[in-house]
C-alpha cells in the first residue's frame, strides 16, 4: 500500500501559461514537469520535444513529437502531438512498397489522416531522440538504443515519402531545442544524457570486479530496457489506478551528484557513507554485512575495491530499501574492521542477515525496486561467478548463458531470475555445501521465476503454451473433388460453402454498410442492434459488409479499421467476453477482471492513436447478466468521446432490448435497429439458383416446392439448403448407376417428409403389443376420469380389463412398471420418478387423437 | 438406412464434407450395433482409415462442457502440442479447441468424426455450448466434422435451442424394431445356434438340431409369444436365453422347452410379490389390513393407527388363531414394511410429527396382494378369508 503511494506521479505544467483562450477556456503551455514522488525526480518536456506514449499495448509505446500543451475548461490536461509510426503499425500489405529492411529503430513520419493528436497529458511515459536521416543514410550506430529512433521517410497511409527539407530542418531544430534546453537547465536532466553517464559508472564498477560480464550484461539490458519500461510503467498503472513510475524510471532520473558517486574511490565512497548514515542508516548494515559475508566465504582478508563497489551498489539502492529493517545497526567503518578481525563471527550474523534479506526479497513487489534489486544481483552475481569459476569453470559457462539469454528475453522477468538464480548458490554456498549439485540448483532457479511472474508475459517466446497453435492434423490423402453434377451441387448447397454474392439481402447490407462506413470517417463510435430468426443470413450479411469495408481500406477509400468478433455462445461466461476482445485486440491473455479494466482505460482515454474498432457481437442474448455488466460497458463504450469503437450486435429477437435489458443499458445501445425478417419463398428460391449458378441440378419446380414448404415453416436457409442437399443425395441413390439424373419433384418430397414426419406415429405403430394394449389402457383411464393424468395403478387395472377381452394373459406389475419406463424413455409418455412406483403419474406427450390414429389398424 | 448413414460418413471422410445426424430409436433398437457396424465398414477402406479422427463422448460420462472439452482434447491428441496447459479453464479450453478447428479447412484438414452418445444428455448442458459450436463448425467453412448423434428421445428436436435447431442438419435416422414374429423365432434361432466354426462338429449338430426342434415346440413359441408381446427389445430375449442356456452342463448337455420355460417364469416375477412371500403372518396381517383401508377410503392415505385399529378389529372378531401382539411389535412390523418399501410415506418424516400419525400409501395392489397370499405357505385360513373380504368376520 505505501509503496503505491510513494510511486505516484504527478503531471504539473512547466512555466506560466504562454497564452490563454477566453472563449474556450483553454491556456497553453510550452512544457509539462513529470514528477515522480518517490524518487524525487522531475522531468521537463517541452515543446518539440519528441516523446513515448502509452500504446495499446504495453510492449509497443507510440513515437511522437509534442506540438502543443493545453489545459481545458475541465482541468484536463492535453497535448498535441505529431505521430510517427514504427514498422509493425503500417499494415503488412504496404510494408513491401519500402523495398528496404527497416530497422526496430527506425521511424516513419505520421501523415495519415483520422489519427486523433489530442492526447491526454498522462500518457506520455518519457521523452526520446528522433534523428532525422536522409534515405541513403545508414543508422549510427549507438549504444542507447532504446532512447533513440531515426526518421527517414513520411507515411501518409498510402505511400512513403521522403521526408521534405522543410519537415527535415524543422525535426533537426526540435532535436537541437530539445537538447539544447535540458544541458541549460541544471536541475532537469534528460534521461539520454544521464543514461551514458550510468553506463560508465556501471562498467567502472563492473570492471572492478569482473570485466568479463561487463558487456554482455549492459547489452542484454539495452535491448530489454525499452520494452520492460512501458509495461512495467503500462501493469503498475492498472494495478495502481494509474499513474505509478517505474523503479527504473527514477534510477535513470538519478540526480548528478549521485550518478558522480560512480567514479567515486572506494575510500571516499565509506566516508559518504558515514555522512549520509542519517538518511539511510537502516539498509547500511545489510550491505556491509554482504560485503563482509563473502570475504569470509573465501577465507581471504577483505579485499578493499570488491567490498567498495559492494556497498556502493547496495548505497545505490539503499533507498528503495526503505522496508528493509536491520535490528543491528552498524557503522560502516567498524563492520569493515569488524569482518577483517573476526571473519567467523560474523559469518554467523551474516546467516541471520541473508535469511532476513530473503524474506525481504520475497515479499517485496516487483514494482518497488526491481531495478536496484537487479544491481545487487548483477554484483552478487560476478562474485558468485568468481567463486564458481574456481569450482568449475564449465558451470561458469551455463550460468553466464543462461543469464543473457533471460536477460534478452524479458527483463521484468529476468531480474527476477537474475535474483533467484543468484540467490539460490548464494545460500549454498552458505550452507557450505559449495555448489555440490549445480544442476539441481539451477534447475530450482528456472522454476521458480514463474511463481514470481505477476506481470504479462512476454508475447514472444515462443515456448509459452500460449502461444502454441493447435491444428487438427492434416488428412494423409487429398480430398476428392466433385466428380458428377449432382456432388458439384451439393458442395454449393452446404450452408458453409461461401457464395459469391448474398441475394435478397442487399437493402439490410447497404444500410449496414452506410451505418459503418459513416461512422468509420467520422473517427465516432455508435451501436447497431440487428435481430431476425435463425438462418435470416444476419451474421453472414455482417461478414459481408465487414469484408467489403476492408477491402475498401486496402484501396485507401476508407480509413484502416480494426475487426473484433465474438460470439455469446462461444463463450463459457458472459464475463468472458473481455477476456476475448482484449486478447482479438492485443493478443494479451489476462483474467476478465482485468481485461475489463484495461478495455474500458483503451475506450475511455483520450489520444493514444488508435483505428477504429468494429465489434461484432454475436448471440448478444447470451451476454446478459443478473446486474447485465457486460452489455452496460458494451454499450457504453461507443458512447464514450474518444473510443471509436462502432458496435453490431447480433441477436434473434427483435425486443431483446425492451424485453432483457434495463432501461440504462437499452437507451446506451440506442435506436438504431435493424430486423431481417425471415425469407419469403421467392427469396429462398432465389438463394438456391444463385448458389447453384445456373448448373444443370434441380428441376426448377422442385426448387419452389422447397422453398415454398420452407417459407411456410420457418424461413430459415439453411433448412431450404439442407433440403435440397438432402435430396441430392435421394437422387444420386435412387439412379445408382444409371445415368445420372437431375433432381425432381419426388425426391424433394421425400427428402422433406424425412425432415419433417412426425416419428411418433411411427415409433407407436411398432411398439410391442402390450405397450400399445398400454396405450389404449391410458386412453380408457383418461376417459374413464376425464383428466389427462393418471397413475400406473389406474392404468394397471385398465389394462388387465383389456387384457381379459383380448384374451390374453395379463403382466404382472413388473412388467407393467418396465413397459411404462420403456414408454417413458422414448418420451411417448411423460412419467414421474419411479420411486412412486404405483402412484407414479403418467401423461400422454401426443395428442390423444395421434395416439388413435397410430394405433388403428 | 445402413446405406443413408454409410454414404453419410464416407462423404465425410473422403469430400471432407461437414454433417450432422441424429440416430433416433427406443432402447434395444440396434443403435450404437448400427453404427459400430457402418464404422467397422469404413474402416476396411483404406482410404477412410487414414482419414478419419473419431471422437466418442457419453452424455453419462460428460456430464458436462468442461469435462466434455477435455475429452475432446485428449481424443485428438492435442493436448500434447499444449503440454499441461490446455486444462486450463473451462473458458481457455473452449478457445483452445474453436481455435484448433477454426484453423482447418475443407480440403487439407482430416475430418473428425464426433460421436454422441445418449445425446438428449448433452441437450441439458448449460446454454448448449458444446453442440452450438460442434453445429455451428459443422456449417461453417472450417475442419470438417461429423456429429452423429445417439439418442432414444423422439422428441429430441424440441430440445433443442431454435439458434442450435436452426444449425443442425435435421437428418435424422428412425430406427424401430420393425420385425414381426415370424422374424423373432428366426432371430431366436439364430442366437441360439452355434456357428459353424464349432470344434465339435458332432455336438454343434446334435445341438442345432435341437434349436431348430425348440423353435417349432408349441411351449416354446407361446412362452416366445409372450415375451414378443411384452417387448421387442433383443435384450430381453438375450437375456431369457442366458438363463436357460447356463442350466446347461455335462449331464443336461442340450437345451429342453421346460429350462426356457423356467427362465421365463423367472424373468416375468413379480419383484414386490416376491417380497411379500418372505413376510411373516403379522406383516401380512398389516399388509391385509392396508389393503381393506384402500378399499374403504379409495386409495386415500392412511396412518399406523388406522391400520393398526383395523388389524385390532380382526383379532377381537375373527381370529382364534392369532396371538393379540403388543402394540409396539406390530410398530416394528410396520417400520419392516418401510424398509422394504412396500408401504411409503407421502410426506418426508419431520422430527415433530408422529410416527403413528404419519400418512402413508401402500405400494401394492389388491392384485398383487391376492396373489402373494395364494402362494404363501401356511398361510392360516381365516387370514385368507379375511384377505378376500374385509366383511368375513359378519
Amino acid at each position: 500500500m505505501n509503496t503505491r503511494q510513494q510511486s505516484k506521479v504527478i503531471y504539473s505544467w512547466y512555466g506560466e501559461p504562454l497564452s490563454s483562450d477566453r472563449k474556450l477556456r483553454t491556456s497553453r503551455y510550452k512544457g509539462i514537469l513529470i514528477t515522480s514522488e518517490r524518487s524525487r525526480t522531475e522531468t521537463c518536456i517541452q515543446l518539440g520535444n519528441f516523446i513515448l506514449v502509452e500504446g495499446e499495448n504495453a510492449d509497443q509505446p507510440f513515437v511522437a513529437q509534442l506540438l502543443d500543451l493545453y489545459e481545458d475548461g475541465g482541468q484536463q490536461k492535453h497535448a498535441v502531438v505529431q505521430w510517427f509510426s514504427h514498422i509493425t503499425e503500417i499494415p503488412p500489405n504496404k510494408r513491401k512498397l519500402l523495398k528496404r529492411e527497416v530497422s526496430p529503430q527506425e521511424v516513419f513520419f505520421d501523415q495519415v489522416p483520422g489519427y486523433d493528436t489530442d492526447i491526454a497529458v498522462e500518457t506520455i511515459i518519457k521523452s526520446v531522440m528522433v534523428i532525422p536521416l536522409h534515405l541513403g543514410e545508414e543508422l549510427p550506430i549507438t549504444l542507447n538504443k532504446e532512447q533513440s529512433f531515426y526518421v527517414k521517410q513520411s507515411w501518409d497511409g498510402k505511400c512513403f515519402k521522403a521526408l521534405s527539407p522543410d519537415a527535415f530542418s524543422k525535426l533537426k531544430e526540435a532535436n537541437k531545442k530539445g537538447g539544447g534546453i535540458s544541458n541549460s537547465s541544471n536541475s532537469f536532466i534528460p534521461l539520454d544524457i544521464i543514461s551514458p553517464l550510468k553506463k560508465e559508472r556501471e562498467s567502472v564498477v563492473r570492471s572492478a570486479t569482473k570485466p568479463k560480464n561487463v558487456e554482455l550484461e549492459i547489452e542484454s539490458k539495452h535491448s530489454a530496457s525499452k520494452s520492460s519500461l512501458a509495461k512495467e510503467r503500462h501493469s503498475q498503472r492498472v494495478a495502481n489506478g494509474m499513474r505509478t513510475p517505474t523503479a527504473r524510471k527514477k534510477l535513470q532520473l538519478n540526480s548528478p551528484t549521485r550518478s558522480s558517486k560512480g567514479r567515486l574511490l572506494g575510500c571516499e565512497v565509506l566516508e559518504l557513507l558515514d555522512d549520509d548514515c542519517d538518511a539511510i542508516v537502516p539498509l547500511e548494515p545489510s550491505a556491509n554485512k554482504r560485503k563482509v559475508k563473502f570475504t569470509g566465504i573465501l577465507g581471504s582478508p577483505p579485499k578493499m575495491p570488491c567490498a567498495n563497489d559492494k556497498s556502493k551498489s547496495m548505497f545505490d539502492t539503499a533507498e528503495h530499501w526503505q522496508t528493509f529493517s536491520d535490528p543491528i545497526r552498524l557503522s560502516p567503518y567498524s563492520k569493515v574492521k569488524d569482518s577483517s578481525k573476526k571473519p567467523k563471527n560474523l559469518n554467523r550474523e551474516y546467516d541471520i542477515i541473508c535469511s532476513i534479506g530473503h524474506q525481504e526479497l520475497g515479499s517485496q513487489s516487483p514494482v518497488s525496486t526491481p531495478r536496484s534489486r537487479r544491481i545487487c544481483a548483477q554484483k552478487t552475481s560476478a562474485l558468485i561467478a568468481e567463486q564458481v569459476s574456481i569450482l568449475n569453470t564449465l558451470e561458469l559457462n551455463q550460468e553466464e548463458d543462461f543469464l543473457s539469454s533471460s536477460d534478452s528475453s524479458y527483463s521484468s522477468s529476468s531480474e527476477e531470475e537474475d535474483n533467484d538464480v543468484l540467490c539460490t548458490p548464494e545460500k549454498k554456498t552458505k550452507s557450505s555445501r559449495m555448489l555440490s549439485t549445480p544442476k539441481s540448483s539451477r534447475k530450482s532457479s528456472v522454476h521458480t521465476p514463474a511463481k514470481t511472474l505477476k506481470k504479462t508475459p512476454l508475447p514472444g517466446t515462443p515456448k509459452t503454451p500460449r502461444n502454441a497453435t493447435p491444428e487438427i492434423p492434416r488428412r494423409n490423402h487429398e480430398a476428392q473433388k466433385p466428380a458428377s453434377i449432382l456432388e458439384e451441387a451439393r458442395l454449393r448447397l452446404h450452408v458453409s460453402a461461401i457464395p459469391e454474392c448474398l441475394p435478397c439481402r442487399e437493402e439490410e447490407f447497404q444500410d449496414i454498410y452506410n451505418f459503418v462506413e459513416s461512422k468509420l470517417i467520422d473517427g465516432t463510435g455508435g451501436c447497431m442492434y440487428i435481430s431476425g430468426v435463425p438462418g435470416t443470413g444476419k451474421t453472414a450479411t455482417v461478414h459481408e459488409v465487414i469484408r467489403c469495408l476492408q477491402q475498401a481500406a486496402e484501396n485507401d477509400d476508407l480509413p484502416s479499421f480494426q475487426f473484433v468478433e465474438i460470439n455469446g455462445m462461444k463463450l463459457t461466461d458472459p464475463h468472458q467476453a473481455y477476456v476475448q476482445i482484449l486478447e482479438l485486440l492485443t493478443g494479451q491473455k489476462v483474467t476478465a477482471t482485468h481485461a475489463a479494466v484495461l478495455l474500458a482505460k483503451l475506450f475511455n482515454t483520450p489520444g493514444p492513436k488508435r483505428k477504429t474498432t468494429v465489434l461484432v457481437v454475436d448471440e448478444l442474448d447470451l451476454l446478459w447478466t443478473r446486474k447485465q455488466n457486460v452489455m452496460y460497458n458494451l454499450f457504453d463504450w461507443p458512447t464514450q468521446k474518444h473510443s471509436k469503437l462502432i458496435i453490431l450486435a447480433i441477436a434473434n429477437t427483435m425486443d431483446l432490448p425492451e424485453r432483457i435489458m434495463m432501461n440504462r443499458v437499452a437507451s446506451r445501445l440506442g435506436l438504431t435497429r435493424m430486423s431481417f425478417q425471415p425469407y419469403t419463398y421467392k427469396q429462398l428460391q432465389q438463394i438456391i439458383s444463385s448458389r447453384l449458378n445456373s448448373m444443370k441440378a434441380f428441376e426448377e419446380d422442385a426448387i419452389q416446392l422447397v422453398s415454398r414448404k420452407v417459407a411456410a415453416l420457418s424461413g430459415d436457409a439453411r433448412r431450404c439448403l439442407d433440403i435440397c442437399r438432402r435430396a441430392t443425395e435421394i437422387c444420386e441413390f435412387a439412379s445408382h448407376k444409371r445415368t445420372p439424373e437431375i433432381v425432381r419433384m419426388a425426391h424433394v418430397t421425400e427428402a422433406i417428409d424425412e425432415m419433417f414426419s412426425s416419428p411418433y406415429i411411427n415409433a407407436i405403430r411398432n411398439a410391442s403389443l402390450h405397450e400399445q394394449i398400454f396405450l389404449k389402457a391410458i386412453l380408457a383411464e383418461f376417459r374413464r376420469a376425464g383428466v389427462e393424468e393418471a397413475t400406473v395403478q389406474q392404468v394397471y387395472h385398465q389394462h388387465i380389463a383389456l387384457c381379459r377381452i383380448e384374451g390374453m394373459q395379463s403382466p404382472t406389475l413388473s412388467e407393467i412398471m418396465a413397459i411404462c419406463s420403456r414408454l417413458g424413455a422414448c418420451r411417448l409418455l411423460l412419467v414421474e420418478s419411479s420411486n412412486k412406483y404405483l402412484h407414479m403419474r403418467v401423461r400422454l406427450n401426443i395428442s390423444q387423437d395421434d395416439v388413435m390414429y397410430a394405433l388403428k389398424e | 438406412v445402413e446405406m443413408h448413414l454409410l454414404e453419410l460418413l464416407k462423404r465425410t471422410t473422403v469430400h471432407g464434407e461437414s454433417n450432422s445426424a441424429l440416430i433416433i430409436g427406443p432402447r434395444g433398437s440396434g443403435k450404437t450395433a448400427l453404427l459400430n457396424h457402418v464404422l467397422r465398414e469404413l474402416t476396411e477402406m483404406k482410404q477412410v482409415r487414414e482419414n478419419l479422427l473419431e471422437v466418442h463422448l457419453n452424455g453419462l460420462l460428460q456430464t458436462n462442457d468442461k469435462v466434455a472439452l477435455k475429452e475432446i482434447t485428449r481424443q485428438l491428441h492435442l493436448e500434447n502440442v499444449v503440454g499441461d496447459k490446455v486444462f486450463g479453464s473451462f473458458a481457455e479450453n473452449l478457445a483452445f479447441l474453436l481455435e484448433a478447428l477454426r484453423k482447418g479447412d475443407r480440403t487439407s484438414s482430416c475430418p473428425v468424426l464426433f460421436i454422441l452418445d445418449e445425446f438428449d444428455l448433452f441437450v441439458h448442458h448449460k446454454n448448449q455450448t458444446l453442440l452450438y459450436n460442434l453445429f455451428d463448425i459443422s456449417q461453417s467453412a472450417q475442419t470438417p466434422v461429423t456429429v452423429i448423434g445417439l439418442t432414444c428421445r423422439q422428441d429430441i428436436l424440441e430440445l433443442l435451442e431454435k439458434r442450435v435447431k436452426s444449425r443442425f442438419s435435421h437428418r435424422q435416422i428412425y430406427l424401430t424394431n420393425s420385425f414381426d414374429f415370424k422374424q423373432y423365432i428366426r432371430i431366436f434361432k439364430e442366437q441360439l445356434s452355434l456357428p459353424a466354426g464349432f470344434p465339435d462338429e458332432s455336438f454343434a449338430q446334435k445341438w442345432n438340431k435341437n434349436v431348430q426342434h425348440l423353435s417349432e415346440d408349441k411351449t416354446v413359441q407361446d412362452m416366445l409369444q409372450n415375451l414378443f408381446h411384452h417387448t421387442k427389445d433383443l435384450r430381453s430375449l438375450n437375456l431369457l436365453l442366458m438363463l436357460a442356456v447356463s442350466n446347461v452342463n455335462v449331464h443336461h448337455p442340450l437345451i429342453t422347452a421346460s429350462d426356457l420355460h423356467e427362465a421365463s417364469k423367472q424373468s416375468r416375477m413379480d419383484s414386490k410379490a416376491n417380497i411379500v412371500h418372505g413376510l411373516s403372518v403379522l406383516e401380512i396381517c398389516l399388509i391385509i389390513a392396508m389393503k381393506h383401508l384402500n378399499d374403504v377410503y379409495e386409495g386415500e392415505p392412511f396412518n399406523f393407527q388406522m391400520v393398526y385399529n383395523e388389524f385390532q378389529k380382526f383379532i377381537q372378531r375373527k381370529a382364534h388363531c392369532m396371538y393379540n401382539f403388543e402394540k409396539p411389535v406390530v410398530m416394528k412390523a410396520f417400520e419392516h414394511l418401510l424398509q422394504l418399501e412396500l408401504v411409503r410415506p407421502i410426506e418426508r418424516p419431520s422430527v415433530r410429527a408422529q410416527r403413528e400419525y404419519l400418512l402413508m400409501k401402500l405400494l401394492l395392489d389388491n392384485n398383487q396382494i391376492m396373489d402373494a397370499l395364494q402362494a404363501y405357505p401356511n398361510c392360516p385360513t381365516d387370514v385368507k378369508q379375511w384377505a378376500a373380504s374385509s366383511l368375513s368376520w359378519l
